[in-house]
């Protein structure tokens, strides 16, 4: 039943202008980054002369790439998730859900598997652009595949918290405007209340969180982190629908 | 299922923010009927259609599909309803073929049956020549069958229409008519209407409701008789006195309407039809029109809910 929704969402995504449309420039941002990332590794490279200074091409093209990435997820992903169920919400769509036999669980879960799905792609897309380099350099396959597993957990809490206020309200574009202040107030509290590095707050950050895996390191306290993160708003969007039922 | 029952709903009460939009209702519905439910408007028809398809949860009471409990089987429950929403709940952005398939897809129609049930859907909506068509484009009337067709497209036991027949003209609702008493002929049907003859045509069983209430739940026959009653519209050229006509035997009122039109109520049991054209040829009243008139949703709506008779009738049907 998952499964269902899941197709629905995806074939509504690609049946806009909108899914493609972000789709087509991201990947020309990813690839333009891309190319600056080579070119500067070679001009960077020439002038380091000390081995100490040297690193692969993997991490120096990649560490850019796999940020830009997530940096600009925070603008992407609010624009994809608004319509999720804001729409259904403004179209009157949602009884024909309600009254098929699935659970708001499966609902839920559908859509958000749907809309990561989706943005996977992306990640795809850059790993393998990192792999094409494989012919001319030696590459660092652990770093490339921790990053992109560091990347699809961000797009998923992401997804999740866009899945969320898209669930709040019937306006897409205010479901876009709530997620992305509050993904971006997660994702720099620790820019924004610095204090010492051991502190709570900090640690609570999406871009702390994700820079450990932008260095290859794949920490379960991080995983566990993002898991919590989807956990807790899918659980959120399961209760806002569920009250739908319960209040009217 | 025991008795064939397949809607079976028992004091369903809804509050919203303390006032009952739908208060004690309770209703019985076997296979191969059709039930109407009428009201007017904001008088809980469509909530109490959420509550029976489990969009809405009841404050109180419970709702059975085929002996399973809405409230704690939800999804097989769900499986056996095929529901269309006052709203048409359509994705605009799929063409018609797209959509059903959708349709069938989460109301469990196996892989290789969706085909079929698709097209099958398609033909019984008049809706063939649309596949390729996005249901965005579609007209009114269109859009409203691709309504019905989701909600038929798994051949569910029951079928709930809110409002089924709005936005069609004349030509599209008769088929629409005929599909629905189809429909009902094997499965049950619940569809909620503000236009009389429209339950009169498709129901055999009708039920009003009034601010929440339940104030009418019985055969179509009992609202016929209420309906067309004991009355008679008659169009004189020269409209006589009252007395004269409420000498004719039978004839127990009679009062001056518009247009040069009489109404005339008479005792239960007499047909002073013919007695009236007699009189009126003797008394060059220059008669033109003699019909049964018929009263309107508001006039049986009043009726029935100022009635005594009404509380009995209540009392009567099955609870």
């Amino acid at each position: 039943m998952i499964f269902n929704i899941l197709r629905k969402e995806l074939k509504s995504m690609f049946a806009s202008p909108m899914g493609w449309v972000i789709l087509s420039l991201l990947m020309l941002a990813f690839g333009m980054n891309f190319l600056n990332g080579i070119d500067s590794y070679f001009a960077v490279m020439q002038g380091a002369m000390r081995p100490a200074e040297r690193i692969g091409v993997t991490q120096f093209v990649g560490e850019k790439l796999f940020s830009f990435a997530a940096f600009l997820a925070l603008f992407a992903v609010p624009l994809l998730s608004m319509r999720l169920i804001a729409e259904e919400r403004r179209n009157l769509t949602l009884p024909f859900l309600f009254s098929a036999p699935v659970s708001i669980t499966d609902i839920v879960l559908g859509k958000f598997l749907g809309l990561v799905i989706f943005l996977s792609v992306l990640v795809i897309y850059i790993a393998i652009m990192l792999f094409a380099l494989s012919p001319w350099a030696e590459i660092d396959i652990g770093y490339i595949l921790a990053n992109s597993f560091g990347l699809l957990l961000l797009i998923a809490s992401f997804s999740a918290a866009g899945l969320y206020f898209s669930s709040m309200t019937q306006q897409p574009v205010v479901a876009a405007i709530l997620t992305f202040i509050v993904l971006f107030a997660l994702s720099f509290l620790n820019l924004v209340l610095p204090g010492d590095p051991s502190g709570i707050l900090p640690s609570l950050s999406i871009m702390h969180r994700f820079q450990s895996f932008t260095g290859g390191l794949i920490d379960t306290g991080d995983i566990a982190y993002f898991v919590l993160l989807i956990i807790t708003f899918l659980t959120l969007t399961i209760r806002r629908l569920d009250a739908d039922r319960l209040r009217g | 299922m025991m008795n064939n029952l397949t809607v079976e709903a028992s004091e369903l009460t809804r509050l919203y923010g303390g006032r009952e939009a739908v208060s004690n209702v309770s209703f019985d519905l076997k296979q191969g009927e059709v039930l109407g439910f009428l009201g007017p408007n904001g008088a809980g028809k469509s909530t109490t259609m959420k509550m029976l398809t489990g969009n809405l949860a009841p404050s109180a009471g419970s709702v059975k599909i085929c002996g399973i409990d809405m409230i704690e089987n939800p999804k097989e429950a769900k499986a056996l309803i095929g529901y269309l929403p006052e709203m048409r709940p359509l994705y605009k952005e799929f063409t018609v073929d797209e959509y059903l398939t959708i349709a069938a897809r989460l109301h469990r129609v196996s892989g290789k049956h969706i085909k079929k049930a698709v097209e099958i859907a398609k033909e019984r909506c008049g809706l063939t020549h649309m596949s390729k068509r996005l249901i965005e484009n579609l007209s009114n009337g269109y859009q409203q069958r691709v309504g019905i067709a989701q909600a038929i497209i798994h051949n569910p036991m029951v079928v709930i229409l809110d409002e089924p027949t709005v936005g069609l003209d004349p030509n599209q609702i008769r088929p629409i008519r005929e599909l629905i008493k189809e429909i009902g002929k094997e499965h049950s049907v619940i569809l909620s209407t503000h236009i009389l003859p429209e339950v009169e045509l498709m129901c055999n069983h009708v039920q009003i409701i009034d601010k929440g209430k339940l104030v009418f739940n019985g055969g179509i026959d009992v609202l016929k008789r209420q309906r067309i009653g004991n009355k008679l519209l008659i169009g004189l050229r020269n409209l006589p006195m009252v007395d004269e006509l409420l000498k004719i035997k039978g004839i127990i009122e009679a009062e001056v309407a518009e247009n040069n039109m009489m109404r005339i109520r008479f005792a239960e049991g007499e047909a002073p039809h013919e007695a009236i054209v007699q009189a009126a040829v003797k008394n060059k009243w220059g008669l033109y029109q003699i019909a049964p008139d018929q009263t309107s949703l508001e006039d049986v709506f009043t009726q029935l809910t100022h009635q005594d008779a009404a509380a009995e009738v209540v009392a009567e049907s099955p609870q």
